[in-house]
């Protein structure tokens, strides 16, 4: 993606846009980026937490935009990777408080004066203000959908605001696949979200409970290795910075099924 | 592959019913007032091609960007 400034957005909430913030942000940062992440979700901050880095927050983004703090005062270095930052939203103040106008210019300077090489923005759940704020100062988004009716039709809503507001590098993150209801075709596949939302994917994170654990320590899952969605996500980072990288088989390679694709000679 | 146990998968359905849910979000259609629509066209469709009632069909489709309203009528 040529875009630096990426909003991860969604329109349903609790689909995983924080979860993939924090993934693709720490996973940015382990391939040599100057990453900074964002939380607008302003009254319901989360990303510090999902982060491990709560204990560290002093000033927030509305203090920043308000001028009480200088935007390296805010902004929380993580001591497990170089490079990478996180802004907090605010958790007293209410939405009102943020400006778009000047979010969009602390993103640019983020950009053109503190020498960032993206900044990822954690949007929060709708598609009203705060949406509306987080995709301002966006050159491309991800869209985080779950192979799921209401994520899909809620996606669908966001992906035509975003080509209303003129931010055009749009790729889908299909998270939560569960690749064995999608092989009894219970649930959508990946080529079915695509085809009906027509935006390519970035990433597949199969359904992990790694994910959940992974944010009760906080600490990201591309900081250890071993894990399917730690690796899904480190791979949406490469696919970001341009590397061709092949979307790996989550069928299961056990099993019935799989002894018996071996069998046909499937793959 | 699994040819052995056809049964109607469950995202067969949701994917069609998603096609269409999305196509009058798009369109920013209420789905009752289109269908009120396409059954006031099959009347007047009715009255006027008596011999051809079960051959008519009013329907919706997505062509590219826009949704489309096609009326079918065979004129033989
Ligand atoms: N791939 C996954 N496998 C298992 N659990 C997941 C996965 N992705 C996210 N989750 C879980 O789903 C929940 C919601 O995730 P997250 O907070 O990232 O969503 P969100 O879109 O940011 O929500 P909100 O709209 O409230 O901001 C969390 O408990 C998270 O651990
Ligand atoms: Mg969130």
């Amino acid at each position: 993606m040529k875009a630096r400034a990426i909003v991860v957005t969604s329109g349903k909430g609790g689909v995983g846009k924080t979860t993939t913030t924090a993934n693709v942000g720490a996973a940015l940062a382990k391939l040599g980026e100057r990453v900074a992440v964002i939380d607008v979700d302003v009254g319901l901050r989360n990303l510090d937490v999902v982060m491990g880095l709560e204990g560290r927050v002093v000033f927030d983004l509305i203090d920043v935009l308000e001028g009480r703090c200088k935007r390296s005062q805010a902004l929380i270095k993580d001591k497990r990777l170089e490079g990478l930052f996180l802004l907090p939203a605010s958790q007293t103040r209410d939405k009102e408080a943020l400006d778009s106008e000047k979010f969009r210019l602390l993103v640019r300077a983020l950009i053109e004066e503190d020498a960032f090489d993206r900044v990822l923005i954690d949007s929060p759940a709708g598609i009203e203000r705060g949406f509306q704020t987080a995709a301002t100062p966006a050159e491309g988004a991800l869209v985080v959908v779950n192979p799921e009716v209401s994520s899909v039709r809620d996606a669908d809503r966001i992906i035509g605001m975003l080509e209303a507001r003129e931010v055009r590098e749009n790729f889908l993150v299909i998270n939560r696949l569960r690749p064995k209801m999608v092989e009894r075709g219970d649930m959508l596949s990946v080529e079915d979200v695509q085809e009906i939302l027509g935006l390519k994917p970035i990433g597949i994170v199969p359904e992990d409970e790694k994910v959940l654990i992974s944010s009760n320590e906080g600490e990201p899952l591309v900081l250890k290795n071993g894990s399917i969605a730690g690796s899904a996500f480190m791979d949406v980072a490469r696919r970001i910075r341009g590397e061709e990288v092949p979307f790996p088989d989550l069928r299961e390679k056990s099993g019935f099924m799989g002894a018996l694709r071996k069998l046909l000679g499937g793959s | 592959m699994a040819w052995f146990w056809q049964r109607n998968k469950s995202k067969d359905v949701l994917k069609e019913r998603l096609k269409l849910t999305l196509a009058y979000d798009r369109a920013q259609l209420a789905p009752g007032m289109v269908d009120a629509l396409k059954n006031d066209l099959l009347d007047v469709l009715k009255r006027y091609f008596p011999a051809e009632q079960e051959a008519l069909k009013v329907e919706l489709e997505q062509r590219g960007e826009k949704v489309v309203m096609i009326a079918n009528i065979p004129l033989r």
